[in-house]
């Protein structure tokens, strides 16, 4: 059916299956007719790598949400583990990494456990995890950021050097973990199970798909790569933030629907969640670009893109149906 | 070997009271603990000063338990309540009732835009009321560029600081007015029965011919509805609008209240009187850990384990009965 479809072109496919890709050219376009620093190799750049952190928990929301759950817990992950990272810091990097991946990975262990042995609904599981673990970090930190004096020149490395010249490793990892993840998805039995149950649990169940393993696992990926992120943001900072990531949860959310994932789980795609970023992230560059402009018509915008987009969405479903 | 019919019958009564009264027995549990712990926690003093905090989230936690019998859910409340509160402040001017009234017009009509969505194009709500929540944040903040709007009208700071008798404060009675309402219309009237019926059976509901489009308007804007007053208090109590943060994370407090108070998450039976035990129990919670000195992180980690141990339990004595 999809080989026919791309056959006769059909405008209302490439629309649905591609509108992230399509409004963030729209957008980028527009930007650079509009502001000329806007095409500079700097510029680019920091578009791309501003958005690495946002993007990490995003790509790990979307495999959650493709299973159908939903984790709001990232953005107090990614602050402890940030802040665990901070306070290693000056240790081997190798134990420093293996540390803080450790925490996210326990820490998704922890929602999955609530999600799947409770059978707490993942809102409300996630929901406690997120408020709880962040009374956590006020209390372990004493509300104040972590600094990071003796941090190893490896830890510094870890966003800012650059392995391959010109890319800072920030994006490199960003680029590394899609391009992972998006083959993970697509031709793994993994990636496919993932699909399967968050289009039809009852039906993967029957397949003989081991759903508990399959939710268990994508909670843990969620939280391995909300722990990337807080590794890669006090690299970035030197400094582990107490604040970090508060909110991110709704920006990995609304750039994910945006990237055309389905909210009730079996369609998405990481490619699509990346532009999704992107979109939000070069919203942002416009607004600050455009001084005269109050920085509130942000929020605004990301709320009409965030609605239309979900909108078109369903209208092309209900029509798919027909 | 099967227990006789009666012992069963006994064993599942005992299950069913448990499971109502479970929220109860928890806020009995905790404010005795308190009793007899905290200083000075017996006292009018403590009793008023908790009815007025707990006002505005025991609000919107009754408009969040139709939204969330109804099989939805409704993270704007607490950017309608900084909408609200900034329409009024800002249209003060022209007299309090008016500019009130305007405000609550306008918070109602954000309900209202939700639920047309929600209902006319079949979207998840959380996705929704999340690009709503971001939006009208949004707008709140243009009104008065994200400043602070002080309010010297007298007529306006009754509100929040009146008291009846010079004892009983007034939100505390339009609570009481609302759980009222909001009880009697979820038990006993055919709208009720249509909020648990969306919620249960969302197909089923519409090929009995109800029409589910002005249910779930009236859902959603009945819980805006009363996200608006609890913006229109906490205004008045403070004296001043301040978008940035007023009503900022309430949707989690609501949420886990309803949580608590015995609301099926997937939707069903809207239990009002649970939640307004939920709403107690967190606000007590909050209270406790304030008057004893604790630092407040204390009660973030609390609230996350009494929520989870809610709902387990819940489910624990559902697959009992």
């Amino acid at each position: 059916m999809d080989i026919k479809k791309h056959k006769n072109f059909n405008l209302q496919y490439v629309l649905k299956e591609h509108s992230s890709l399509l409004i963030f050219i729209l957008l980028f376009i527009f930007a650079s007719i509009k502001y000329d620093v806007f095409l500079s190799r700097l510029f680019v750049t920091n578009l791309l790598v501003q958005n690495t952190m946002v993007g990490f928990i995003a790509f790990g929301m979307t495999i959650v949400i493709i299973a159908g759950g939903i984790d709001l817990s990232v953005g107090s992950i990614l602050a402890i583990s940030g802040i665990v990272a901070a306070r290693m810091s000056s240790y081997n990097i190798v134990i420093v990494v293996a540390l803080t991946l450790l925490t996210g990975l326990a820490l998704g262990s922890l929602n999955a456990f609530m999600v799947v042995k409770l059978k707490i609904v993942p809102f409300i599981a996630t929901l406690a995890s997120m408020i709880g673990i962040r009374g956590y970090i006020h209390l372990t930190t004493g509300s104040k950021s972590v600094p990071t004096p003796d941090r190893t020149l490896a830890f510094k490395a870890i966003a800012k050097g650059e392995i391959i010249p010109m890319i800072p490793n920030a994006l490199l990892w960003f680029l590394l973990i899609l391009i992972i993840g998006g083959l993970l998805l697509k031709y793994t039995r993994f990636g496919r199970h993932i699909y399967a149950i968050g289009g039809n649990i009852e039906a993967a169940r029957m397949m003989g798909i081991n759903v508990n393993k399959v939710k268990w696992a994508t909670y843990m990926i969620s939280g391995l790569l909300a722990s990337v992120s807080g590794l890669v943001m006090t690299s970035r900072l030197g400094s582990g933030q107490f604040t970090a990531g508060d909110g991110w949860e709704m920006y990995a959310i609304a750039a994910t629907v945006i990237g055309g994932t389905l909210i009730t789980g079996g369609r998405g795609k990481l490619s699509g969640t990346f532009f999704g970023v992107l979109i939000l992230g070069i919203m942002r560059q416009i607004f600050n670009l455009q001084g005269n402009l109050n920085t509130w018509w942000q929020n605004i915008a990301t709320g009409v893109i965030l609605l239309a987009v979900v909108i078109v969405q369903s209208r092309t479903m209900i029509k798919k149906k027909l | 070997m099967v227990a006789p019919l009666k012992e069963r019958l006994n064993r599942d009564i005992v299950i069913n009271r448990l499971i109502d009264y479970s929220p109860l027995m928890v806020l009995f549990f905790i404010v005795i603990v308190n009793v007899i712990f905290t200083p000075n926690f017996a006292s009018v003093n403590t009793l008023r000063n908790l009815a007025i905090q707990v006002t505005s989230s025991l609000l919107v936690a009754l408009g969040m338990t139709w939204v969330i019998a109804s099989g939805g859910i409704d993270i704007s409340v607490g950017s309608v309540m900084a909408l609200v509160s900034m329409v009024s402040a800002k249209l003060v001017g022209i007299g309090a009732v008016q500019s009130i009234t305007i405000g609550i017009i306008t918070g109602i009509l954000s309900g209202v835009l939700a639920g047309a969505i929600i209902a006319k194009f079949n979207i998840q709500p959380i996705i929704v009321t999340l690009s709503l929540m971001i939006g009208i944040r949004g707008v709140a903040q243009i009104i008065n560029d994200s400043k602070i709007l002080r309010l010297d009208s007298p007529e306006y700071v009754f509100i929040g600081r009146h008291r009846i008798f010079g004892e009983i404060p007034i939100q505390v009675v339009i609570a009481f007015v609302a759980i009222i309402i909001m009880y009697f219309i979820s038990s006993r009237m055919v709208f009720g029965r249509k909020i648990q019926a969306v919620g249960e059976n969302h197909k089923a509901t519409e090929l009995v011919g109800i029409n589910t489009f002005v249910v779930k308007i009236g859902i959603y804007a009945t819980c805006a509805f009363l996200a608006s007053i609890a913006g229109v208090i906490d205004t008045a109590r403070i004296s001043a609008s301040d978008a940035n943060i007023l009503g900022s994370m309430i949707e989690l407090d609501a949420i886990a209240a309803v949580a608590i108070g015995g609301t099926p998450m997937n939707g069903g039976k809207p239990n009002i009187i649970g939640t307004v035990f939920g709403a107690l129990i967190i606000q007590v919670i909050t209270t406790m850990v304030n008057m004893n000195n604790i630092s407040f992180e204390y009660s973030l980690i609390l609230k996350a384990i009494i929520i989870i141990l809610a709902l387990w339990a819940q489910r624990f004595l559902h697959s009992k009965r």
